[in-house]
């Protein structure tokens, strides 16, 4: 598929889940796609990156669910990276354009993981006592049949509610025709489950190979974790992740991200990046 | 005062107070995941594993836990022990082999803490910040502690915006089973070291930084504080510390960058 087919997928309104973490391995040639695209409307489910404050400031996303939105900006002390904010996530945020739910990491796991298995929720300890049950007045906590520590009356516990996507886009390093992909970089983050969420998963990858090539491409068969069992598209794309990571094939790029963050304060410059960068 | 270190304020560094004082918050830990989050964490965690506890294990910041002593590692000398992706390291929180220090952009006087938003309306946050991250599920499966690197009264607030990280308060309402495994340890911040070991669970000075007086951090402190009645100084690093600090975990001096000598 091109990266246009996989936008002429999506309908205005669906629960799209991203893969990746932070400015690690964001599919963001599909990105680009659906700005190039009319879908509007879109409640995003992710461990959010610089996508979250692109489509939003492009106005393409209503709706968010995220335990964190973060670039992973460079760390000047250790030479590494800290979090750091998003200054178009911030804007959106603060104008009150986004309706968000917010999840601890863990319980944004479980309800993949419960969507994946087809239950109706995932019981944890996950955010007892904190506010995302005050944030979230549907969250509901639900009572172990099974008796307590002490043998009295069971625990009561969060049940995380599956989180069901319409479509999940990831990208990773290297696939074959058919959908069956692999990472080489450090972690494979959550874009598995992503995928297993999903009623329609699509991948993009750095590069194309021959099924027969793919464990050696992947270097072992231990990182041949997608299946074309959850994806229904394989996108090759490049570059696929743009600025930000897709290693061992690129580093995040601290100064094409840089330059978007810049343009937060002044719509014009805004405006003119994400056109240019949509066409790139 | 530990044998062979200094007697006057004046010849330590206020970064090397803090990186023992957090090096002492894993203290007993034995083989457990510290999981320092920062620059002064990571290389006080560090120090802890260099010296008195042997047997933690630690992040390279990514997705493996390494035995490298040095704070910033070079990936091409990480010397790997384990593979721990993101999706492991719930693995590892849930269990509860895990202490982390982490930030705060507030917390308040039962050690609940927020990194997500400032404002009273979470829909439209005056400041939007990271998000809840991992906080909630952190104080509720495992040891916390939160490092503050500059301590003043909007941090240290009288009520937090959003609750992230639970505190004692909110830990208690849950009942003693699901709060079984909840324990904040310490706050370090620059100017001292605070604990809960008061009766009710508010947060007490533990110790203060060499120089710092009760009222200076009274001031910085935007809820009253409990005050033993003979308030100990922070301790000071041992020469091995120091050494071990200048020549293994930091010898470029990011700590002191990142806490400044008091003027």
């Amino acid at each position: 598929m091109t990266p246009d087919e996989v936008a002429g997928r999506l309908r205005s309104g669906m629960t799209v889940g991203i893969g990746g973490w932070g400015s690690r391995r964001k599919p963001m040639a599909l990105i680009k796609a659906i700005l190039r695209s009319d879908v509007t409307d879109l409640h995003v489910v992710t461990y959010g990156g610089p996508e979250v404050g692109i489509l939003a400031a492009a106005g393409r996303m209503s709706r968010l669910t995220f335990p964190f939105v973060s670039p992973d900006v460079p760390n000047p002390m250790t030479g590494g990276s800290v979090p750091g904010l998003d200054p178009h996530f911030r804007a959106a945020r603060q104008a009150g354009l986004l309706t968000c739910t917010e999840l601890d990491e863990g319980m944004l796991l479980l309800g993949l993981q419960a969507a994946a298995w087809r239950v109706p929720f995932l019981p944890t300890r996950v955010g007892l006592g904190s506010d995302v049950l005050r944030l979230d007045p549907g969250l509901r906590t639900v009572r172990s049949p099974y008796p307590g520590p002490d043998g009295g009356e069971g625990e009561e516990l969060v049940a995380q509610p599956a989180i069901a996507l319409d479509a999940a886009l990831v990208h990773v390093n290297v696939g074959d025709e058919r959908g069956n992909a692999a990472f080489t970089g450090p972690d494979l983050y959550f874009d598995d489950l992503f995928l297993e969420a999903a009623a329609e998963g699509f991948v993009s990858v750095e590069r194309v190979v021959a099924t027969e090539d793919l464990v050696a491409e992947a270097g072992d068969v231990t990182r041949l974790r997608i299946s074309r069992l959850f994806t229904t598209g394989v996108v090759e794309a490049p570059g696929g992740s743009d600025f930000t990571d897709c290693v061992p094939d690129r580093d995040r790029d601290d100064e094409a991200q840089s330059r978007w963050f810049a343009t937060a304060k002044d719509p014009d410059a805004r405006a003119a990046f994400l056109e240019e960068w949509a066409r790139a | 005062m530990p044998e062979g270190t200094s007697d006057t304020a004046t010849d330590v560094r206020r970064a090397d107070v803090c990186a023992v004082a957090v090096a002492d918050c894993f203290r007993g830990d034995g083989e457990s995941l510290a999981n320092p989050i920062g620059v002064i964490p990571m290389i006080g965690g560090r120090l802890a594993r260099a010296s008195f506890e042997p047997d933690l294990m630690m992040t390279d910041g990514e997705a493996t836990l390494i035995a490298n002593h040095a704070a910033s590692v070079p990936a091409a000398e990480r010397v790997v022990e384990t593979f721990n992706p993101y999706r492991r390291m719930f693995d590892v929180v849930w269990s509860g082999r895990r202490h982390v220090m982490m930030g705060a952009t507030q917390v308040d006087r039962y050690g609940n803490q927020n990194i997500a938003a400032l404002g009273p309306d979470p829909q439209r946050p005056a400041v939007q910040l990271l998000g809840v991250r991992g906080a909630p599920g952190n104080t509720i499966n495992d040891t916390t502690s939160y490092w503050v690197g500059r301590h003043g009264p909007k941090v240290f607030v009288e009520a937090v915006d959003v609750v992230c990280g639970i505190g004692y308060d909110r830990a208690a309402e849950l009942g003693p089973e699901a709060a079984r495994w909840h324990e904040i340890r310490r706050v370090v911040s620059n100017l001292g070291v605070f604990d809960f070991e008061t009766d009710d669970h508010r947060m007490r000075i533990r110790s203060l930084h060499p120089g710092v007086t009760v009222a200076e951090v009274q001031e910085a402190t935007g809820f009253e504080l409990a005050v033993p009645d003979d308030v100990p100084t922070s301790r000071l690093p041992t020469p091995d510390e120091l050494e071990l600090l200048g020549t293994v975990i930091d010898p470029d001096g990011t700590r002191y960058r990142e806490v400044p000598d008091p003027a």
